[in-house]
């Protein structure tokens, strides 16, 4: 049984968890690794760290977080945040790192879709989407939510699988933070529109909107960062949540 | 010592962390003579096999690798190291594999509407009951697989647990002595995956 994936979101500042609401009122929440290590013990399938730290240092922080990660976890993660060169993603692979996540230097520069595919493989390359409702289409936004570029979601989804990418991270500005739920008609836009598996993501406050993108959008993963930071729920809970809903879920039986 | 074959082809140093974790010696090197020397070998690997033929014979490792199997050495591949022990793939179709397993490599169907690789956790059915490789490791356990192609043995008792995709496909293969692989990285699949190189590790000693 090939299971939906839970993906729980970390995100980093200056090496360490920071949660708040948008980027605003950020609180320190911890180390990475303790984190990381709760969420992998609790069964999420994946974890996200984004780094929101923005500075040269930052960029070392981010390179030592990696390696102490990977000496620990043993699931894969994908770091992103300001990445835009293929040698900073070689070092962050070379850390143990598993996959890359690129938003808006790849709206700057396409061609670094296609560069870290060839050099890295597709597997590597995840291509984050920020998109926010216009008319009756979704724009690309970057720099965190706050440049409109004027492109359309869904090309730009379907252009960067044409140049390599491996796997699409869509977060819908409307909703993220919202706990509304996720922006099902965008994912659902996007993930017919591709091949390749699409993470919905922004917006989840309750476990319903976990089970509706799968069921109603045709996501392969959501992310997650508030539900379960502030403990609103587990990574167990959700998954029992979905299996009981006939979802596909890794869930472990007790050997 | 674990040898972890290095031959430029995707990221090792996940499968190096995970024997650190587990306390088993392994290191990574793509010197023949190492290889040669190794008690024990693992081959990773992720890319194109018609690539990573090339970049074996380049570094003159393809000799070293058959005969470290065929001296009856422990030797684990993984995914893409277990799509290269088998005669041939259809990613590449002019380019032989090491042939250690007989058979050969397809493509996913893409008529399934599943997507193709298939990225994700998937769980195994077991085949085999006794093998050393999969001791303590339940039946339908999860493991982590990236993949696009999956190999096909010539005989079925090579096949020690399958997996169903857009169709079902062998999981972990041996050769019934001292080979195995998987189809799946076992350094990305938590307990169960270290369960096994850990198994690999005692195998190996």
């Amino acid at each position: 049984m090939f299971a939906k994936r839970i993906i729980p979101c970390l995100d980093i500042k200056n090496g360490r968890v920071v949660k708040g609401i948008r980027f605003l009122k950020l609180k320190d929440a911890g180390d990475p690794v303790e984190t990381a290590r709760r969420y992998e013990q609790q069964g999420a399938d994946e974890l996200v760290f984004l780094d929101i730290t923005a500075s040269a240092h930052g960029r070392k922080t981010r390179a030592q977080l990696a390696k102490r990660v990977s000496e620990v976890l043993f699931i894969p993660f994908t770091v992103g945040g300001g990445i835009s060169s293929v040698e900073e993603m070689r070092a962050l692979l070379s850390q143990g790192c598993d996959k890359i996540s690129i938003n808006s230097s790849a709206v700057k520069r396409p061609a670094l879709i296609t560069e870290g595919a060839r050099r890295f493989g597709s597997q590597c390359i995840v291509v984050a989407i920020d998109a926010r409702k216009k008319g009756k289409r979704w724009e690309v936004f970057v720099h965190g939510g706050r440049t409109p570029t004027g492109k359309d979601a869904v090309a730009w989804a379907k252009e960067a699988e044409k140049r390599g990418a491996g796997e699409i991270l869509l977060t819908s500005m409307d909703q993220d933070g919202m706990k509304n739920g996720y922006d099902l008609e965008l994912t659902r836009a996007v993930s017919r529109a591709v091949n390749i598996p699409v993470i919905a993501s922004g917006g989840a406050g309750n476990l319903k909107h976990l089970a509706d993108a799968f069921t109603k959008a045709r996501a392969d993963a959501v992310l997650a960062a508030s539900i379960f930071h502030f403990g609103t729920f587990t990574v167990p809970q959700a998954k029992r949540y979905l299996k009981r809903r006939g979802i596909p879920v890794r869930i472990e039986e007790r050997a | 010592m674990i040898v972890i074959v290095d031959y430029g082809m995707g990221n090792l140093s996940s499968v190096r962390k995970a024997f650190q974790f587990l306390k088993v010696p392994a290191k990574i090197s793509s010197d023949p003579k190492q290889v040669a020397r190794a008690q024990a070998l693992v081959l990773p690997g992720v890319g194109a096999f018609g690539e990573a033929m090339t970049e074996l014979r380049k570094r003159k490792l393809i000799e070293p690798l058959r005969e470290a199997v065929n001296a009856g050495k422990p030797f684990l591949g993984i995914c893409l190291g277990l799509q290269l022990l088998f005669e041939s793939s259809e990613e590449s179709p002019r380019v032989k594999g090491l042939a250690l397993l007989p058979g050969r490599v397809k493509r996913f169907s893409r008529a399934s509407g599943l997507k193709i690789p298939q990225m994700g956790w998937n769980q195994i059915e077991k085949s085999s009951a006794r093998d050393p490789l999969l001791k303590g490791i339940p039946d339908n356990s999860f493991f982590y697989f990236v993949h696009g192609y999956y190999a096909v043995p010539s005989k079925r008792s090579q096949v020690l647990a399958s997996t169903r995709y857009s169709e079902r496909f062998p999981s972990i293969v041996s050769n019934g002595k001292n080979l195995w692989a998987t189809q799946f990285h076992p350094e990305k699949s938590q307990k169960w995956g270290l369960k096994l190189l850990r198994n690999f590790g005692e195998i190996a000693r």
